[in-house]
């Protein structure tokens, strides 16, 4: 297999650095690194798993199918985005933006989707629920979990990666560059959680509100697309990609940005629906048959 | 069985869901036509290139939203057998000529956000975009005067 050529000769050898990570040998790479994100994946579904089983003999209705479904693709979205199997992708810069957009969009609306904390708080112990239940009253919950806090978190933490010697400094330094990806993922899961639940979030605003932030974060999102395309020759700041390698990326992170854009409207309207259902309608269908799902209570 | 709204309630919210989709629509076709692919003008183009990427990104996540957002108040009243099918046509036209009025009138020529186009005469481009939001919109209204006389699907069952 041939090692693409990158623009970085990294000093860090780890494959889970997906920018400095091509010139690790392919049968290097292919070893603990791949199997520490299977294991924890495989972990996380198989725990989720058994707690659906818990939920099902406490609770009058079995654990909807669809949310485990949510969960396994978010758990194997992560494994894949830290596993070598992205080294397909060519380019450092290319490389890097699809890592970015399966850990902070695609697999947080996935594992959010799949309610983990409904699932808690229905499968867990009397102390469990008390402590969850605490954890979703406290303030600095409820500030954090704002949709423009979680926007601003999420969107401004990319602002600042790219538009700042940041970027530079995590190709050359592993705990900079794990704790980037770490902040993609819980910004990422902070920002679908605010917006489209299904989980509880106290002081949730409406879904107006909601798809106002959603709007904004959208466009600050193409908008830093766009600006990386138009300035590949000396974004992000450091000159550490080719500006052909920075235009693919920015690419990538318009149209990607484009679809997590529309599966979190679809996610957000979708609750509404869900809930405007049984609030409005039930008066108007006293003859036809009773909802079948009931909103989960916040 | 009646529909929960009654039939001139129900007529205005098929066309004001679908006025959102259309529109929504005629600003993906403004936005990838003619601000991305033909590179025309983007949404402002008054301040630095910066700021005119922004506001393109804006109007795109804006448009990306109000069309899903519009199918769902779709959705919604057809659940309610509050759907007027040609109410909602017509509301889908004239909310694709309004937004290319608005675009033609206050955006170009009120505001003076952006031109359709740079160094060339711009009447004609003009005509076209004004002439279009016309057509658009006299689509919509004769729609709407037949939508008058229609009632909602479960009103009508």
């Amino acid at each position: 297999m041939a090692v693409p050529s990158g623009v970085v000769s990294s000093v860090v050898a780890s494959p889970v650095l997906a920018h400095g990570g091509d010139h690790v040998a392919p049968a290097q790479a292919w070893g603990a690194q791949t199997i520490v994100p299977v294991v924890l994946a495989v972990a996380l579904v198989a725990a989720y798993v058994a707690a659906t089983a818990r939920y099902g003999r406490r609770m009058p209705r079995p654990w909807r199918a669809g949310r485990t479904l949510a969960w396994t693709t978010g758990c194997a979205l992560v494994a894949v985005a830290l596993s070598p199997a992205l080294a397909v992708v060519p380019g450092d810069a290319t490389r890097h933006m699809v890592q970015h957009l399966l850990l902070g969009m695609l697999a947080p609306l996935a594992l959010v989707l799949a309610a983990p904390v409904t699932l808690l708080l229905g499968a867990g112990s009397p102390g469990v629920r008390r402590v969850v239940g605490r954890v979703l009253r406290a303030r600095p919950v409820h500030v954090l979990s704002h949709p423009v806090t979680a926007a601003a978190l999420h969107v401004g933490g990319l602002a600042v990666l790219y538009l700042t010697p940041l970027y530079a400094l995590t190709t050359r330094s592993a705990p900079a560059h794990v704790l980037v990806h770490a902040h993609f993922l819980l910004a990422g899961y902070l920002f679908a959680w605010a917006l489209a639940g299904p989980d509880p979030a106290p002081r949730r605003p409406g879904t107006a509100t909601r798809l106002v932030v959603l709007v904004a974060a959208g466009g600050a999102h193409a908008a830093l697309a766009k600006l990386l395309y138009a300035h590949a020759d000396r974004l992000p700041p450091g000159g550490v990609h080719a500006a052909a390698d920075v235009e693919a990326a920015a690419q990538w992170m318009y149209y990607v940005g484009d679809v997590a854009e529309v599966l979190l409207a679809v996610a957000v309207l979708a609750a509404w629906y869900r809930a405007h259902d049984t609030r409005d309608v039930a008066g108007a269908r006293l003859t036809a048959a009773p909802p079948t799902a009931a909103p989960v209570a916040t | 069985m009646t529909a929960d709204l009654a039939p001139t309630s129900a007529r205005r919210r098929s066309a004001g869901a679908a006025a959102l989709v259309g529109a929504g629509v005629m600003a993906a076709v403004d936005e990838i036509v003619f601000h991305q692919v033909l590179a025309w003008h983007h949404f402002y183009d008054r301040g630095t290139p910066d700021v005119a990427l922004l506001s393109d990104g804006l109007l795109h996540a804006a448009e990306l939203v109000a069309l899903v957002a519009g199918f769902f108040l779709l959705a919604d009243l057809r659940r309610r057998g509050a759907l007027v099918v040609p109410a909602a046509w017509s509301g889908f036209f004239l909310g694709a000529g309004g937004f290319q009025l608005v675009d033609a009138l206050v955006d170009h020529k009120l505001l003076r956000v952006h031109q359709i186009r740079y160094g060339v005469d711009l009447l004609p481009y003009d005509l076209a975009w004004t002439a279009s939001a016309v057509l658009l919109l006299g689509i919509g209204a004769v729609l709407w005067r037949r939508a008058r006389r229609a009632v909602p699907a479960r009103a009508a069952a």
